[in-house]
């Protein structure tokens, strides 16, 4: 399985703080967000989201990084700290 | 205390619901350290009023196990970059109200150039890469803060 979690704006769109997915067919981040929105219509609209940052173990990445069973997988927007 | 027992003990960050006390912080970074004759310090609070309406507070939200490794990463570049001593980065989480601090940076350094331009550096850096969201509480409700494009230009400057 693989961990998602979501934050402030994104969590609050979705209703939801994370999931978890199976790994099988899920080989990048890109692919992440395509299960999500397939496991929850609803969901499709936000995650499409060009401004959506992304990390993967705690480490900012593109959405062509590659992911695997175990990760923790992050979606977020821009950050507001300061 | 002697001083390597001090600087191993001293936690460079703090992610805190609580406040801070300013002079405190300004003591730590100062106490048993004459090697450095500058300390530069930079704090935040919740001001009252964001882009013509009144704010009436703020609540901040993070990600936990990421922010922190962030803030480090972000002081390790700073000391490359410039001979700095002491590094303290304070950051508040949860729901504040206007006038209370957010944020603390403080450097130390041998001579104030180094410790101007490293808090600077380091302040500009959390502000577009350590995962911290702000939602404000305004007179016409809740809103999520979005990221000013400025901040993202002002990162940008220290790379060219």
């Amino acid at each position: 399985m693989i961990k998602v979690i979501f934050f402030a704006a994104l969590r609050e769109e979705l209703g939801c703080g994370g999931t978890e997915i199976s790994a099988t067919n899920v080989n990048t981040v890109a692919e992440v967000k395509l299960a999500l929105g397939q496991q929850n219509n609803d969901w499709q609209h936000y995650l499409t989201n060009n401004s959506l940052l992304c990390a993967v173990n705690h480490q900012m990445v593109n959405r062509d990084f590659s992911v695997k069973a175990g990760d923790e997988v992050a979606f977020f927007p821009p950050v507001t700290g300061g | 205390m002697n001083m390597t027992s001090l600087i191993n003990n001293y936690p460079e960050i703090s992610i805190q619901t609580e406040d801070f006390d300013h002079g405190v912080e300004v003591n730590l970074l100062e106490k048993h350290n004459v090697e450095d004759g500058a300390v530069v310090t930079f704090s935040g609070r919740v001001r009252n009023n964001n882009l013509g309406l009144k704010v009436r507070g703020l609540f901040l939200e993070h990600y936990p196990d990421m922010t922190e490794k962030l803030l480090a990463e972000i002081i390790e570049t700073a000391k490359q970059r410039w001979n700095i001593g002491r590094v303290k980065v304070i950051h508040r989480i949860g729901q504040l109200a206007i006038g209370e601090q957010i944020v603390f940076v403080g450097v130390t350094s041998k001579h104030r150039q180094d410790a101007f331009a490293a808090n600077e550096f380091i302040m500009d850096f959390l502000k577009v890469k350590a995962p911290f969201w702000k939602k404000e509480l305004t007179e016409l409700g809740e809103s999520w803060l979005e990221a000013k494009t400025s901040d993202k230009e002002k990162a940008q400057a220290w790379s060219k």
